[in-house]
């Protein structure tokens, strides 16, 4: 019975085994792993020097043949200080703190529920995993087709309950509406991802814990206010910092539903990059944008990857 | 090994990798919330230099000793 290395040894040709025969374990390794090196050079980190390189220059892509200029750091500068980005930024934070709490609250909600093993609680887990399964692009586009005000499901829905005609509102095409339109999608969507993660932290509380409060006569009100929340506060923690970052990146779904509108309302700063980059073409403006925007995501991983860390020590 | 053990001893107490980790995730927090927030452009202009500054010390603290 030979082993697997002597099999794979019998099986390579004699030439390519003279070959190989000569390098060094550490020269093998990196023969195996220079291909996936070399894809991820040109597929990410080029892409990121160029990006970096065109952020100090004038460059307009509809225009390839125009003079190339450096102009240092103008483009952070005008972005710094234009308002218009400024209230990107802004619409940002309220779709990104306003989908995180509705989705924190929940989640950790729906955890609470699902952690109590009724029956039939695996059908409903997977019932409400379902929207997370979906991808955005999809997601947008069906909810695009719920929230038309005539023939939408969703304005029928509301106006079965409070009585209200069905096309008096907009979800998508009002102002005050639009912003809170992409909030609820979000949401339906992500809510599952929060309640995973809470599901998570739950399961990880050792049952011997609550016993030993149940001999201290400790109310389910105590007991979920000093174990439950601090035990499972590390792992919200996590879910925040993820979906924080993956909102604040947030494009596809945005774009399919509103893309940006009515006027600049839901315009979060992925639309505004698309814009100045595919709309006014202002490439060297739109890098330096994207730089921002890279900068920011990346500092607040590290901080999601130290947070990890600790969820691993607990 | 003793090497290593001394050079961590050598270490200012300050420039431990716990305590600067903070400060950079600190800074890449106040920047975060000066970047979104509705009340000063003045706020938001700054706000880039001081998620670059924490991002850029967090990378470099993190090589620090604990």
């Amino acid at each position: 019975m030979s082993t697997l290395a002597e099999r794979a040894v019998a099986r390579t040709p004699r030439r390519l085994a003279s070959r190989l025969g000569g390098l060094s374990d550490r020269a093998i390794a990196w023969l195996f792993i220079t291909p996936s090196v070399l894809l991820l050079l040109a597929i990410n980190i080029f892409p990121l020097l160029w990006t970096i390189q065109l952020s100090f220059t004038n460059y307009r892509a509809n225009r390839p043949n125009a003079p190339l200029r450096y102009i240092g750091l103008d483009n952070y500068r005008d972005i710094l200080a234009d308002a218009d980005v400024w209230h990107a930024m802004q619409a940002t934070a309220h779709f990104v703190l306003w989908s995180i709490g509705l989705e924190m609250l929940l989640g950790f909600g729906l955890a609470l529920l699902i952690n109590r093993r009724f029956r039939g609680h695996s059908f409903w887990t997977t019932m409400i995993l379902l929207p997370m399964m979906l991808s955005p692009a999809v997601v947008g586009n069906f909810w695009t087709f719920l929230l038309q005000p005539q023939i939408g499901l969703f304005n029928s829905a509301v106006a079965f309950f409070t009585g209200a005609d069905p096309s008096s509102f907009q979800m998508i095409g009002d102002v005050a509406l639009a912003p809170w339109s992409i909030i609820m999608v979000d949401t339906w969507m992500w809510t599952p991802y929060v309640m995973l993660i809470c599901l998570a932290g739950l399961r990880s509380i050792p049952d011997y814990i609550y016993e030993a409060t149940e001999v201290d006569r400790a109310s389910p009100w105590r007991q979920f206010w000093s174990i439950t929340l601090p035990m499972v506060m590390p792992f919200l923690i996590l879910a925040i910092l993820f979906r924080a970052i993956e909102n604040f990146k947030m494009f596809d779904m945005v774009n399919l539903l509103t893309s940006g509108g009515p006027g600049s309302t839901t315009e979060v700063a992925s639309i505004t990059l698309k814009r100045e980059a595919f709309e006014k073409w202002r490439t060297g403006h739109s890098s330096a944008l994207a730089i921002i925007l890279f900068v920011t995501v990346f500092g607040a991983a590290n901080i999601y990857v130290r947070a990890l860390d600790r969820v691993k020590q607990r | 090994m003793s090497g290593q053990v001394g050079r961590v001893l050598q270490f200012p107490r300050w420039l431990r990798r716990g305590p600067c980790e903070t400060v950079a995730m600190t800074l890449i927090g106040l920047g975060v919330v000066m970047l979104m927030q509705p009340l000063s452009l003045d706020l938001y202009s700054y706000s880039f230099v001081t998620i670059l500054v924490g991002t850029l010390g967090f990378v470099i603290v993190s090589h620090f000793p604990d």
